[in-house]
């Protein structure tokens, strides 16, 4: 780790100008990601911005149209044993409890999550080429040993997968990322937010340089009656996905009338495909039509050498969930198969 | 030969300073005088002679390092001391209260939930703080809420026995 200066932001505008006055400073929240990076030289910085004690937004709050506004400090625990979160949006409990261990849920900020880097081996080892963390020196993982890779969206210059639990739940939601930055606020749509690699893989997100997350909303529509998120992994616990879901469906009279499903472990970005989700609508929450959904959202699936078993486990997994989504109750913890 | 380090490089001239940090460690008001690099784990190892946490990984993988911060577990590895200014920190030096060791330090003992006993006082710190949380119902729970902390000699299955009993006992009062 580099030596930097450390420097506590009392409000927005202090973090904006000291972001802009330090050459390579950087901001830190829950600082989870960001110490783990610079332990291992993979990030640099001047200096910390310490954004922890800006005013406003590490709260849950309820919005007027009936959804919740999320604050961008808020902990990934709080949010998730939040009681507005587990009645109305248990869907996004699940995921978040999903993800890390419960020392890292305390300590690691909404906002945070959405900038978590890949964990692909080789952006995490300085000696062999990545696009990701030096542009344009190659990607190491197209032709080396890339099981935990994308098969969706990817591209020659990059196939790392983006490792959140929590945004997997919040694309399933057609969560808003609202932005401050020295020229105003803005807010992105959650699909508009994370990017894939295309020729510019070391870009994860829109965010601008120097902008900050302040809040994310979610819409009114929670989905809280009939829910999934399963996370396949090496392990049971504290280990990242290779494939998970997020369902939410909405059934009347057993007849689906709004489906979402989203992917993780698989693409550069949380997942989702609008065909797939139409074809559900107006339709019985089948096997058959679940499994035929699934076929959708893989279709055009990229393979390498080690991880074309990700394709089928996905449609397993898309079929898997959302039967599991007909009897929340029966949810395991650790988001394991059920029913 | 090739650098594939990232070209982001901060131009790093400057001269740094060490910084005051005030931590409540324990019941005890402590000053410690560190770089802002200094992260917990260290100030409480190095600065604050408290060697009881313990560094394993220093990469929020393995949970050795647990201690809790205002309540809450977390990892001291991967924070940064300056962070924690004003603070109250409890290690596992400060678990036990009146030379009475606490109810998990007891069980752990009872149920030989360690054999080398590197990971313990983060799985002590750990458990302390699940406990606190009430959100575990079954030994499943346990174990996944548990999931944070590797135990790599064996123990692990008498580490969730021990925590079970004091969870059941605290239960029952």
């Amino acid at each position: 780790m580099n030596n930097f200066s450390y420097i506590k932001a009392p409000d927005l505008s202090a973090a904006f100008s000291q972001i802009r006055s330090g050459d390579a400073a950087k901001y830190i929240a829950g600082g989870t990601n960001l110490i783990d990076l610079m332990k291992y030289n993979l990030t640099k910085a001047s200096s910390l911005i310490d954004i922890n004690h800006l005013d406003g937004n590490h709260n849950i709050e309820e919005l007027p149209d009936g959804g919740l506004r999320l604050g961008a400090f808020a902990r990934n625990a709080a949010t998730a044993y939040h009681p507005l979160i587990e009645e109305r949006y248990p869907l996004l409990s699940k995921a978040i409890l999903a993800g890390a261990s419960a020392q890292i849920r305390n300590m690691a900020t909404n906002g945070g999550n959405l900038l978590q880097r890949t964990r692909c081996y080789y952006f995490y080892d300085a000696n062999t080429p990545c696009n990701k963390r030096e542009p344009g020196s190659g990607c190491s993982a197209i032709s080396g040993y890339n099981r935990i890779m994308a098969i969706m969206g990817t591209s020659d210059s990059c196939i790392a997968v983006f490792p959140s639990d929590m945004c997997i739940a919040l694309a399933a939601l057609d969560a808003v990322v609202n932005i401050s930055g020295e020229e105003g606020d803005r807010s992105l749509a959650f699909a508009d937010f994370h990017r894939l690699p295309g020729d510019t893989p070391h870009l994860d997100n829109n965010l601008k340089s120097g902008e900050i997350i302040t809040s994310i909303d979610i819409p009114k529509k929670g989905f809280a009656e009939n829910y999934s998120y399963l996370k396949l992994r090496d392990r049971n616990s504290y280990a990242f996905a290779l494939v998970s879901v997020a369902t939410g469906l909405e059934l009347e009279n057993g007849i689906i009338k709004d489906a979402r499903i989203a992917l993780g472990g698989v693409a550069h970005k949380p997942w989702r495909v609008q065909e797939a989700e139409d074809f559900l609508k107006e339709k019985e929450p089948s096997p058959e039509n679940f499994a035929q959904a699934a076929e959708i959202i893989l279709f055009g699936a990229k393979v390498y050498e080690y991880n074309s078993f990700k394709v089928e486990l996905a449609k397993r997994a898309i079929v898997r969930n959302c039967i599991m989504a007909l009897n929340p109750e029966t949810q395991l913890p650790g988001a394991q198969p059920s029913a | 030969m090739l650098n594939y380090q990232s070209t982001d490089s901060p131009v790093l001239t400057e001269d740094f300073d060490t910084q005051p940090v005030t931590l409540n460690i324990n019941g005890n008001l402590t000053t410690l005088q560190v770089m802002p690099w200094v992260s917990l784990l260290d100030a409480l190892r190095e600065y604050a002679d408290l060697t009881g946490t313990k560094k394993g990984c220093d990469h929020g993988q393995c949970g050795a390092c647990t201690v809790i911060c205002d309540g809450d577990r977390i990892l001291s590895c991967l924070t940064l001391a300056v962070m924690k200014e004003g603070s109250e920190i409890t290690t596992i030096e400060g678990v036990a209260e009146n030379g009475h060791l606490h109810p998990l330090q007891k069980a752990f003992i009872e149920h030989d939930a360690f054999q080398c006993g590197y990971c313990t006082p983060g799985q002590i710190c750990s458990a302390i703080g699940m406990l606190k949380e009430g959100k575990a119902k079954t030994r499943a729970d346990v174990k996944e809420l548990m999931s944070g902390n590797l135990c790599r000699c064996g123990a692990n299955t008498n580490i969730i026995d021990a925590i079970m009993e004091v969870k059941n006992q605290n239960s029952h009062e």
